[in-house]
């Protein structure tokens, strides 16, 4: 009886010590690959509206429309593309599995999430730029954010559309 | 004589033992206090206990497929790092004991620096601000237990099921007691 006990306890010990270890593997063989990926981004169409922000505050705020394309090759990631400008909206994200495709040619997008602005600072704002990261989860280890080597500048109008709609 | 030497080895034993026992409970309290000077951040580790998800579809993580219940998170809350979207925060809401996991989608930051922003599930149709205290509209700083940086598939099992399941736990502390007494040979 005591002999039972005692060899399933230092299984039960050698087998979390290999889990540890194989864990600590993935983590190591992880967590300094250099992830950047060249990124071809491109804006076809920007468009300006102001109008009551309906997902939140309803306070009148600047939205904006644009289309754009991507092109990337990416692996088992979570993507999403991002607006910089000490303010950021991430506007489209997809979730990449491990065994889909890696390529990402995607043309003539719309947002998937509303452009608002907190306020009206996307009226003739030049410094507004479109990036694409992505988020890549192990299956152990470190979770880097990491961000595409292109990016994409997004000049807005300086007046408002009032007429047309998207 | 002898039932007294006997004794004293026996409480020697036990003394040992104790001491033993001491030692690994303040190794791993150690551990942990270390760990939230190094990160900043006041609960370095969290298990993700349970995952909100706002839909009528069938309830399921609201972070899947990235993180499921029982997955260990590695957080850091340095103040040099910048919240960016895309990022994972853990964060609590006013009134509200346990955190969430979910990912920025949005960052406003003002003139001043103050800066606010909205969450929102990867699993979930909409953004957190159902979720959100009423009438708030934003998290802030405040609001943040951390960033994962990192993360264990899996390992936090164990103390989900502890927590629903009293029973098991008190059946591993009396298999954990009866190792100890076998053991001492």
């Amino acid at each position: 009886m005591n002999t039972v006990l005692s060899r399933a306890n230092s299984l039960f010990a050698f087998s979390l010590s290999v889990m540890a270890a194989l864990t600590f593997g993935c983590f190591i063989t992880t967590a300094f690959k250099d992830r950047s990926v060249p990124v071809r981004l491109h804006v076809s169409r920007i468009m300006l509206k102001n109008v009551e922000d309906f997902t939140g505050p309803r306070e009148r705020s600047d939205l904006g429309f644009i289309t754009f394309d991507i092109t990337a090759d990416i692996l088992h990631r979570k993507c999403s593309v991002a607006f910089f400008a000490l303010n950021q909206v991430v506007l489209w994200d997809k979730i990449v599995l491990r065994g889909d495709n890696p390529k990402l040619l995607l043309k003539d997008m719309k947002t998937k999430y509303f452009f608002f602005d907190d306020g009206n600072g996307l009226k003739g704002n030049r410094n507004v730029t479109l990036t694409l990261s992505w988020n890549v989860v192990p299956n152990a280890g470190i979770l880097p954010l990491v961000t595409g080597s292109g990016h994409v500048s997004v000049p807005f109008p300086d007046t408002y559309e009032i007429t047309k709609s998207y | 004589n002898n039932s007294g030497s006997d004794f004293f080895s026996l409480f020697l034993q036990l003394y040992y033992q104790v001491l033993n026992f001491g030692m690994i409970v303040s190794s791993a309290l150690m551990i942990w206090k270390g760990l939230m000077v190094i990160t900043g951040s006041e609960s370095p580790i969290v298990v993700v206990l349970r995952c909100i998800y706002l839909s009528v579809s069938p309830p399921s993580g609201s972070m899947e497929p990235a993180f499921h219940r029982g997955d260990l998170l590695f957080l850091t809350n340095r103040v040099e790092d910048p919240i960016r979207v895309g990022e994972i925060v853990v964060f609590r809401i006013e009134g509200r004991e346990i955190p969430i996991v979910h990912r920025v989608l949005k960052i406003h930051e003002k003139q001043n620096g103050h800066i606010k922003f909205l969450t929102k599930g990867d699993n979930n149709a909409v953004d957190d601000r159902g979720l959100y205290k009423q009438g708030q509209h934003w998290l802030e700083k405040k609001d943040v237990v951390g960033r994962a940086r990192g993360f264990v598939p899996y390992i936090g099992i164990v103390t989900i099921l502890m927590n629903d399941y009293p029973k098991f736990k008190y059946a591993v502390l009396f298999l954990l007691g009866l190792f100890v007494l076998v053991h001492r040979e």
